[in-house]
């Protein structure tokens, strides 16, 4: 069992980032990501690998994030590069590690094998740093539900639509269909599995009406957050994943409600006019957590 | 002597030029003085025309002499080709010992940095230089000083006779044979002629060369025929491109938003912002992208804003269309929106420099302004501002109006990225102070909002605004943590420029930039 309080953090926007440009990743803190997502893989030429971890190795090091979760994203378990990657990860301490391409519950065995030997090279406690698998394959997708349940450090699994739908032999239309299935798949095993979930990135920054639209459609179908590419899309992401006011206190009454009429014995009963019973407990207590977490709370909860 | 912000100001200097320390902005309100008039000769025969061939005739005409004053404006901005025009012929007369007094110089005055070397012009005084012209200054390579004014204490400067001008070279998109001068309509269209109007009040030949010869009477004229001498015509004035640049598209870099958000945020939580509020802003991304912002509050709230000031661009001309906006009083026109807007729009008006800023008349414009949002090169803990000299002590850049809005706006704003490349923009103390901490209000940054203590009001506003409030202290912590404190820079003994403060007198020095030496 793994007590480490970043397996559930509030994870809304989770922002790609070159390892490699100092411009990038020297402070975007400021703009107040839930995460970063420091990358090894697609963002850095085959030739800059070490460049990039050296400057990666740094970052870690001596920028100091002001809370931001920092993640970085190894290359894929079929490359020459990702044992040296989880070295550089374990190292430099970050908070949580990306494996690409993931297939299997044995790529997430994999990976936590590695980290284990570097955990020992450099002194690290094992549970300190975790891991989330980035699904970009049929096969990945297929299995989803495996991946999640692989490893206790394993806190969520993101969809990565671009090579995805290369394997689907399709391409990104923009309406969401073709990535239907694997969404919803994808939530169904996360949620089975007691996992996190997070959407794929969209890659238009001018078409802030289509991001917002994806985003709040995700967020009806369970997710827990999205991958951005741009600090431009955090301000839709927190707006879209942040309880409304009205919500807020909805979910408060709930949980004031709930608490009160089970002391007294009573198990249904109305709050402005809807029948509430102890079903909408959960969600309630989720939304005020939430809530919370996202800095928006002021009641006394 | 130690001046009101801390600054020594060497004897030699404050003797040199016979001015005094700086003693506080409002240290000279209420002074009473005579102003200066200009030596005219009167043009009573109707026959005589004021029309010279060439530029090269009208310097010999204008009689220039060893130790003169010339003066220039810069409406036509990177430009311009009048400046260089000019000097070459006043060059070729072997003319030694000129003060050039320009309302601001720029990379396209280049070419006149070998006749700072070989004593044609021996002192500059201007809003501000870039390029080889800032290089040559704080390299030694002019023989006086370098004063730089902004645009308001240059009006002061020169109606109160600190600087007297021999000979004012005003160019000119349109101009009539009777030197009836106008700013729109020509091939090199600047929109406003507005700080060149002191130097034709004042100068006691005034030249106006044009490009564009228009039928007289060439009115309503920015300068009046009743103030020129003579009139020149050449092939061009300046290069239209870059006088005037196509519209800016709005900035997408998350950083300035985020800066142009909180600025927006604070003005509509302070008490100024209510119909009728006046306002201005400079041309910088974050500027642009906070009038593009704050426009869309005053929408939504039905709040309209009485007077727009200063140099214009695009956007504030967009709320005045969508009459968000009663009037733009403007002084420089920085796009072809704003100059489109000044040749069409009835509610868009050019005014003087002396209207404008001028701290010594009997009251200006920026006196009026409710908010003013400006840029800074360094911000220091006593909310100094520096937009003169950069990091490596070099004169590059200008006052232009930011002493003027500072001192006259009740809510002045200085938007600056805490970090500008390596270097903190929040220091201890800026390395030459051009605008006084005392004017100015708040600081804000992309790491959080400072609030100059002497501002409890303003805190409040900001306070209810939800911005990351920090002491300015904070913000100077975070900028060295992450760079570190950067080592003071190099500085060789002699004086070569002098910032004057808007009311005449020196707030601070620029010296000689020292060659780096390898410990």
């Amino acid at each position: 069992m793994i007590n480490n309080p970043n397996l559930n953090r509030l994870r809304r926007s989770m922002m790609f980032l070159n390892a490699q440009k100092p411009g990038l990743i020297k402070d975007p803190y400021i703009y107040k990501p839930d995460s970063i997502m420091l990358d090894l893989e697609d963002a850095v030429a085959e030739n800059q690998k070490d460049a990039a971890r050296y400057s990666l190795y740094h970052a870690l090091k001596e920028i100091d994030y002001h809370g931001v979760e920092r993640v970085v994203r190894i290359n894929g378990l079929e490359t020459a590069h990702w044992k040296e990657d989880i070295r550089v990860c374990v190292a430099g301490h970050c908070d949580s590690i990306r494996i690409s391409k993931c297939e299997s519950a044995a790529d997430v065995i994999a990976v936590e094998e590695e980290m284990k030997k570097a955990e020992e090279e450099f002194g690290v406690p094992h549970g300190e740093i975790l891991i989330m698998a980035a699904l970009e394959s049929t096969k990945g997708v297929l299995n989803a539900l495996e991946i999640c349940q692989a490893s206790p450090l394993l806190f969520g699994i993101a969809l990565s639509g671009g090579d995805y739908t290369k394997d689907l032999q399709t391409t990104i239309s923009g309406t969401g269909v073709e990535f239907a299935w694997a969404r919803g798949q994808m939530i169904n095993a996360a949620r089975c599995a007691g996992k996190q979930c997070f959407d794929t990135v969209f890659t238009n920054l001018d078409d802030m009406e289509g991001f917002r639209r994806e985003t709040e459609m995700i967020k009806m179908m369970g997710f827990d957050g999205k991958s951005i590419v741009n600090p431009r899309q955090i301000a839709v992401c927190h707006e879209v994943f942040t309880p409304t006011e009205k919500q807020i206190i909805q979910a408060e009454k709930i949980v004031k409600e709930v608490d009160e009429k089970k002391a007294m014995g009573i198990g249904v009963f109305t709050v402005d006019g809807k029948m509430i019973d102890i079903a909408f407990y959960p969600g309630a207590k989720r939304t005020i957590e939430l809530a919370k977490a996202a800095g928006v709370y002021e009641g006394d909860l | 002597m130690i001046n009101a912000v801390g600054r020594d100001i060497p004897e030699k200097v404050l003797k040199d030029l016979n001015m005094k320390p700086f003693a506080g902005t409002y240290a000279r309100n209420g002074e009473e003085y005579t102003k200066a008039a200009p030596k005219v000769r009167a043009w009573m025969d109707p026959k005589e025309s004021k029309m010279v061939e060439s530029i090269a005739d009208v310097v010999k005409k204008c009689n220039i002499k060893d130790g003169m004053t010339i003066s220039f404006h810069h409406h036509f901005r990177e430009g311009d080709y009048i400046v260089n025009m000019v000097m070459e012929e006043i060059h070729k007369l072997g003319v030694k010992d000129l003060t050039i007094c320009a309302s601001s110089l720029g990379k396209a005055h280049n070419p006149i940095v070998p006749m700072i070397e070989d004593g044609t012009i021996t002192n500059i005084q201007s809003s501000g230089v870039r390029g080889q012209i800032g290089e040559a200054i704080s390299t030694g390579k002019l023989k006086g000083y370098a004063i730089m004014r902004s645009h308001g204490g240059r009006v002061r400067a020169i109606e109160s006779g600190d600087v007297h001008i021999d000979v004012a070279f005003i160019g000119a998109p349109t101009c009539d044979c009777y030197g009836n001068m106008r700013a729109v309509g020509g091939k090199s269209d600047c929109g406003v002629l507005s700080y060149a109007y002191v130097d034709a009040q004042y100068a006691d030949k005034v030249v106006a060369i044009t490009d564009t010869l228009v039928p007289y009477p060439n009115i309503p004229a920015s300068i009046s025929q009743v103030n020129v001498d003579y009139v020149v015509v050449v092939d061009e004035i300046g290069n239209p491109a870059k006088i005037a640049t196509g519209a800016a598209k709005p900035t997408t870099d998350v950083r300035k938003i985020m800066m142009a958000e909180y600025c927006t945020q604070f003005v509509i939580n302070t008490p100024y912002f209510k119909d009728g509020f006046s306002y201005q802003t400079g041309v910088g991304g974050a500027s642009i992208a906070s009038t593009i912002s704050l426009g869309k509050i005053m929408k939504e709230r039905g709040i309209k804003m009485g007077l727009g000031l200063g140099g214009i661009a695009g956007p504030m001309c967009e709320l005045l269309e969508q009459g968000l906006i009663e009037k733009i009083v403007d002084t420089q026109d920085f796009d072809l929106k704003a100059i489109e807007s000044i040749s069409t729009n009835p509610n868009h008006i050019e005014i003087t420099g002396s209207e404008y800023a001028n701290p010594m008349n009997k009251g200006a414009y920026v006196n009026q302004l409710d908010f003013v949002i400006l840029a800074s090169l360094e911000v220091d803990t006593h909310f100094n501002c520096n937009v003169v000299v950069d990091s490596n002590g070099m004169v590059t850049g200008a006052q232009g109006g930011h002493p003027d809005t500072a001192a006259g706006a009740k809510c002045t704003i200085v938007i600056a990225p805490l970090l500008q490349g390596r270097t903190p923009a929040i220091c201890t103390d800026v390395t030459t102070v051009t605008t006084p901490g005392e004017t100015v209000d708040v600081v804000i940054t992309d790491y959080g909002v400072a609030v100059n203590p002497a501002r409890p009001d303003l805190l409040e506003c900001a306070k209810a605004a939800k911005l990351p409030l920090k002491t300015i202290e904070e913000l100077r912590d975070m900028a060295y943590a992450i760079t570190g404190e950067p080592e003071p820079i190099k500085f060789g003994d002699r004086v070569v420029g002098v910032i004057e403060a808007r009311d005449g007198t020196i707030i601070d020095v620029v010296r000689q930039i020292k060659d780096y030496e390898w410990d």
